[in-house]
């Protein structure tokens, strides 16, 4: 087991530059995903690991050997498309054991792996099938047993999940999961989708314009990102903007604590406050004192969705929105004054 | 609505294929001004068997066509792959420049054939006919892979060669099956484009050495005998074998959707 290694990779297409000065280790045995809108450069990052796509500058190593000029089918890598990409014309088996044939293993050693593989994938007994006989899910797992049947140095995931629908991307997640836990392989996932990146991710790498602006676990990378991009891209984020006064922050007349290392004396900065970790209360029974931060608000329309609420406020000229739990069944109406608390430690400092 | 237009289709049909069937009859009716009432006879088939001239042509015909589907079907998948799988500078004007051809009249491509191959001493024969041939079918052949390839997802070859396979062993293994049909279907096209061919062939041909259409529309203009009709029909029976069974093999989606 050995990871990949990024190297100051670059790439441009004509004057757009696409990925900037990328170095990054991906960990041997980690589930990593590369989380970004389109046209972040996460799939070119993708393309350039597997070797569809020639770096403009940089290296590439992959288990410790440099694989920066060496085409994509002597690179040992597992791939998984978007589209699945089976091969129409060819048995489920035939299928999985296609890289297998590349790799001199025929006949019963090769039968045994794919059976292996489709077991792995919870499809024993496909391989006679065709690809168009699968539902969408099933073509999923045996694209899945083809690119790991061959025992690859990294398996690439290029947004695999997009093409199922809710239920079945959230089994498929677990199954995943299942599976790279079980295969112990080093896994890079592009992905847009926040949600799935946090679900399965041993490390979430977000990528903004061509550059990786942050890397690290989930739980890391949400609860303390690093700018503006990053807070707004995975989660959503209030962003209060002020300057620095003493030790705290003033935000449209109001005092805002953190516990962030703060630059000098009047100084601009910008804090995110995750809307679930506010507090909301009617301005009459609000108490005084028990946490670091409260701002007083006006309700300016609620969203109610069951076994939530979301709250739309205003505070002066700042727009804010808090993530309530539905606990009492009986929403704040538009137009309620409340106070909005919430701990310093929450107040996270971001650039940009 | 419905009612009129399977109204519609049905006399289209009989347009098409009753001046077919009454050609393919009268190979089989004994009067040579193809009077009636019909009598039976093989007659003319006979006939045929001994007419080195109409026979010869025949074979000429068919030699042309096949050669012109092997060379037309082979360059134009290479021109198609080109095209439509790689990216270089003018490709869109070669994409563009592909159509023309198809539409201008064939009697202004023959007419500039002929003086073409006559200044470069290419001349005439069944060798100016097969290049005149298969150029003219380059373009049907582009355009049939062209599209096939465009119904092919490219990340196929992308998987292939993500499992170990060369650009080569995975052009051979995944996209040559898959775009089998479309190439079929284009030799067929490129076979009946030449079988077809008249006007090019008239202007390209010599004396003696000539392709079936010629040599009937040369028969017709002497006065011609019902054996004319009957090598017609062998033709068309053998034409409508090719189709049809090519029509069997290439099921939409291609022989990777049979089950």
């Amino acid at each position: 087991m050995s990871g990949v290694d990024v190297t100051a990779v670059a790439k441009n297409y004509g004057a757009t530059k696409v990925l900037t000065d990328i170095t990054q280790n991906f960990e041997s045995g980690t589930f990593t995903s590369l989380l970004g809108p389109s046209g972040s450069g996460k799939t070119t990052l993708l393309r350039i690991i597997a070797g569809f796509v020639a770096p403009d500058e940089g290296a590439v190593r992959i288990a410790g050997a440099d694989v920066t000029g060496v085409p994509v089918h002597a690179r040992n890598i597992g791939m998984v498309f978007q589209s699945y990409a089976l091969f129409p014309h060819m048995s489920v088996a035939a299928n999985v054991g296609f890289g297998l044939g590349r790799r001199g293993i025929r006949g019963k050693a090769a039968k045994a792996q794919v059976d292996e593989a489709l077991e792995m994938v919870r499809l024993p007994g496909f391989g006679g099938r065709y690809p168009r006989q699968l539902s969408g899910g099933q073509q999923q797992r045996v694209a899945l047993a083809r690119a790991i049947v061959i025992r690859p140095d990294v398996l690439l995931l290029d947004e695999p999940l997009s093409a199922l629908d809710r239920r079945l991307r959230q089994e498929m997640q677990v199954e995943l999961l299942r599976i790279q836990r079980e295969s112990g392989l080093t896994t890079i996932f592009v992905t847009h989708d926040q949600e799935e990146a946090l679900t399965l991710s041993d490390k979430v790498a977000i990528l903004d314009r061509g550059r990786i602006v942050q890397m690290g676990r989930p739980a890391e990378v949400y609860e303390r990102p690093r700018t503006r991009f990053a807070a707004e891209f995975l989660g959503d984020a209030n962003f209060l903007t002020g300057k620095v006064r003493g030790s705290a922050v003033e935000i449209a007349g109001a005092t805002i604590m953190t516990e962030d290392r703060l630059p000098a004396e009047g100084a601009t900065v910008t804090l995110a406050v995750r809307p679930e970790k506010i507090a909301i209360r009617p301005a009459e029974t609000a108490r005084s004192g028990a946490v670091e931060n409260s701002l007083p608000a006006t309700v300016s329309s609620v969203i109610y969705t069951g076994t939530a609420l979301t709250y739309m406020l205003r505070s002066g000229d700042l727009h804010l929105k808090v993530f309530a739990q539905n606990s009492d069944g009986s929403p704040l109406a538009a137009g309620s004054a409340v106070v909005l608390s919430w701990s310093a430690r929450h107040s996270v400092m971001v650039e940009g | 609505m419905i009612k009129i237009a399977r109204l519609f289709l049905a006399l289209v049909l009989v347009f098409l294929y009753l001046p077919i069937i009454v050609m393919a009859a009268m190979g089989f009716n004994a009067s040579p001004l193809y009077a009636l009432p019909f009598d039976f006879t093989t007659h003319w088939y006979q006939e045929l068997a001994g007419n080195g001239r109409l026979i010869e042509a025949g074979w000429n015909s068919i030699w042309l066509a096949v050669l012109t589907a092997v060379i037309a079907t082979a360059l134009g998948t290479l021109a198609a792959l080109a095209l439509w799988r790689r990216t270089f500078r003018g490709r869109s004007i070669l994409r563009i420049l592909l159509l023309p051809p198809i539409a201008i009249p064939w009697l202004i491509t023959g007419t500039a054939m002929l003086v073409f191959f006559f200044w470069t001493g290419i001349g005439r024969g069944l060798h100016a006919m097969l290049i005149g041939h298969v150029a003219l079918a380059i373009p049907y052949v582009v355009l049939v892979v062209g599209t096939g390839l465009q119904t092919l997802r490219a990340d196929l070859e992308e998987a292939a060669m993500s499992l170990g396979s060369t650009p080569i062993h995975a052009f051979f293994r995944v996209t040559l099956p898959l775009l089998l049909p479309s190439i079929v279907g284009a030799a067929l096209f490129a076979f009946a484009v030449s079988l077809d061919q008249f006007v090019i062939s008239y202007f390209l041909s010599v004396p003696g050495m000539t392709t079936l259409p010629v040599e009937i529309y040369s028969a017709i203009r002497k006065g011609f005998t019902p054996e004319i009709n009957a090598i017609s029909t062998i033709l068309l029976v053998a034409s409508m074998i090719i189709i049809l069974g090519f029509a069997r093999f290439a099921r939409p989606g291609g022989i990777g959707e049979r089950s």
